[in-house]
């Protein structure tokens, strides 16, 4: 065999295989470089031009990036979409891990049944969440959340245009589609943790809360980081929830950074500042994904 | 006596999660079904009425849901079979062959799949109009080809579950590379097409940020694109916002209940290797 790897057959072959290799990736890539690659690279050259999408584009240094972090609404939007993030996210990681740790006891019947009822919220689409329980959150005394307060004796709150209430609806609509995907996450990862240990644990007198924080967050690590990075990354791009319960008149209380750049580039036809906030974005997400995951990666040791 | 509380303490929590999951879905089909005026009193409707025809066919004469619907179909599927397809065959490539630059290519793959696609969104809209692609299905259904995740996992299946030795045996008896790829390689992860099926398809109909900026105009919109058209009708009739989206949504909620373990095995499964 070793003769024949030095033959010019041999040598052929390899070159045939190589050929293939490039055919095969080839309708891919060519894709990828047109729409995937060149946007994403066109990007950091467009933000640097004065340019409405039709006529000439002309080179404006950093002035885009200067009027994006001069301006007082995407400072908003940046709040905004890191409190809904907030809010949306941390209760349902918490939630998720409780809810997890109950369908993983070996008391439970019907854990499929229940394991589909929690993820059918992730089959929805994020529109018709949004329109859902845009409904439930009407600022109305109709609304189901608003006859659930006055049931309670409090008053009614104008969701739509309250600033906390915006969130808090939001923030609802994140943390329902979320929380039984997570979930599901969380139990596939408990399922590979040894019975040995909670039996052990139980017969040391262990509570439910003791076996939570010492054997399955622990042993769980690996998974609470990536649910971390990924709830992380997918709030910073808070986008349809906001559209549709604010409709067409975005308000200031709930635009997000991807409203706010989505704003720039099809309603004020600014490409250029549009270009810049997305490039601010792209680094937002960088720095705010490393943090979380560190600080996850120390909190949980 | 523990033992029992613990039982139904745990049963309660599980109870009430999926009465918080399913709750949503009776409210919207309680609203379906309800008169927008019954609706807009106090106390609204808590059971479903006899309005589930009529408004429908307010949602009818609103929008073309049915038009919608064909779009949002013919999008999710063509992207999807386009990308089981593209996916698999370098991700095969990948796996099994040797190439230069092979490393660095799948690492700047691998790269893009951390960038947000709001990076991107603006040349590629320029794109798109450039080629006259505005108010095209094509302008949603080319650009849903690229899929660097799916190469990613068509890799790490077929690495570890088509065995070299078959292919090599392929090919002594004469088989072309891509007859090995066809003939040999996709019977095997047909599983692994399962998978990245159910994730891209719901990938594509539930998509709004990219169809809401190319396809502008009502014969092409697809689905969730008409359901926020809904909204911004001129009267603001709940029962028929309702009706549409209920209607928008329990087919796949159906597929869903039907195949509900092959669909939470791909979309956690997906997440997780990754």
């Amino acid at each position: 065999m070793s003769a024949e790897a030095h033959s010019p057959k041999r040598w052929n072959e390899k070159r045939k295989e190589s050929l293939s290799g490039y055919l095969f990736i080839s309708p891919f890539f060519i894709l990828f470089a047109i729409f995937g690659l060149f946007p994403m690279l066109f990007s950091f050259y467009l933000g640097f031009q004065r340019w409405n999408g039709l006529g000439e584009m002309e080179f404006v240094g950093f002035q885009n990036f200067v009027f994006v972090m001069e301006d007082p609404i995407f400072w908003k939007s940046l709040w905004n979409t890191i409190i809904m993030g907030v809010l949306g996210t941390v209760p349902q990681l918490i939630v998720a891990i409780f809810l997890a740790f109950a369908l993983n006891s070996a008391l439970v019947k019907f854990q499929s049944a229940f394991r589909a009822a929690f993820f059918l919220p992730y089959v929805t689409s994020t529109v018709a969440v949004a329109i859902i329980f845009g409904v439930m959150f009407s600022s109305q005394d109709f609304g189901l959340v608003n006859v659930f307060f006055n049931l309670l004796g409090l008053d009614s709150v104008n969701w739509q245009t309250n600033e906390w209430g915006v969130k808090i609806a939001i923030a609802v609509m994140v943390f329902w589609r979320w929380l039984g995907y997570n979930t599901i996450i969380y139990l596939a990862g408990m399922q590979g943790i040894p019975n040995d240990l909670y039996e052990a644990a139980t017969i040391d007198g262990a509570t439910v809360w003791q076996k939570i924080r010492f054997i399955t967050i622990p042993m769980l690590r690996p998974i609470i980081i990536f649910t971390i990075f990924l709830s992380t990354i997918g709030s910073l791009q808070l986008f349809t929830e906001p559209l549709i319960f604010l409709g067409g008149n975005l308000r200031e209380e709930g635009i997000t950074v991807v409203l706010y750049l989505w704003r720039e580039a099809f309603s004020n036809m600014a490409f250029g500042t549009a270009s810049a906030s997305a490039i601010i974005l792209f680094l937002i997400i960088i720095v705010f994904a490393t943090v979380n995951s560190l600080l996850a990666n120390k909190v949980f040791k | 006596m523990s033992n029992v509380i613990s039982k139904i303490s745990l049963y309660a929590v599980l109870v009430i999660g999926a009465l918080l999951s399913i709750f949503p879905f009776y409210w919207m089909f309680v609203m379906a079904t309800n008169h927008n005026s019954v609706i807009n009193s106090v106390p609204p409707a808590y059971l479903p009425g006899p309005e589930l025809v009529t408004n429908f066919q307010n949602v009818l004469s609103n929008i073309d849901f049915f038009g919608a619907i064909g779009n949002s179909l013919i999008v999710a599927t063509i992207s999807t079979i386009g990308v089981l397809f593209l996916c698999s065959l370098a991700g095969f490539a990948f796996a099994k062959y040797h190439f230069k630059g092979k490393n660095l290519l799948f690492g700047l793959l691998l790269i893009t799949m951390m960038v947000p696609p709001q990076l991107g969104l603006i040349p590629q809209y320029y794109i798109i109009t450039q080629l006259g692609w505005l108010n095209d299905l094509k302008a949603v259904i080319v650009p849903g080809l690229i899929d660097a995740f799916g190469i990613f996992w068509m890799r790490q299946y077929i690495s570890s579950n088509v065995p070299d030795e078959l292919l090599d045996s392929a090919k002594i008896d004469g088989c072309s590379r891509i007859r090995v790829y066809w003939n040999i390689a996709v019977p095997i992860i047909l599983p692994a097409f399962a998978t990245l099926a159910i994730i891209k398809f719901m990938y594509m109909w539930n998509d709004f940020l990219w169809p809401l900026v190319v396809l502008r105009d009502e014969s092409v919109h697809t689905i969730q694109i008409a359901l926020r058209g809904l909204i911004d009708a001129y009267v603001k009739d709940n029962g028929m916002i309702l009706s549409g989206t209920f209607w928008a949504t329990i087919p796949l909620v159906l597929i869903f209940l039907l195949f509900n373990r092959l669909f939470i095995s791909s979309l956690t499964q997906g997440a997780v290797k990754s």
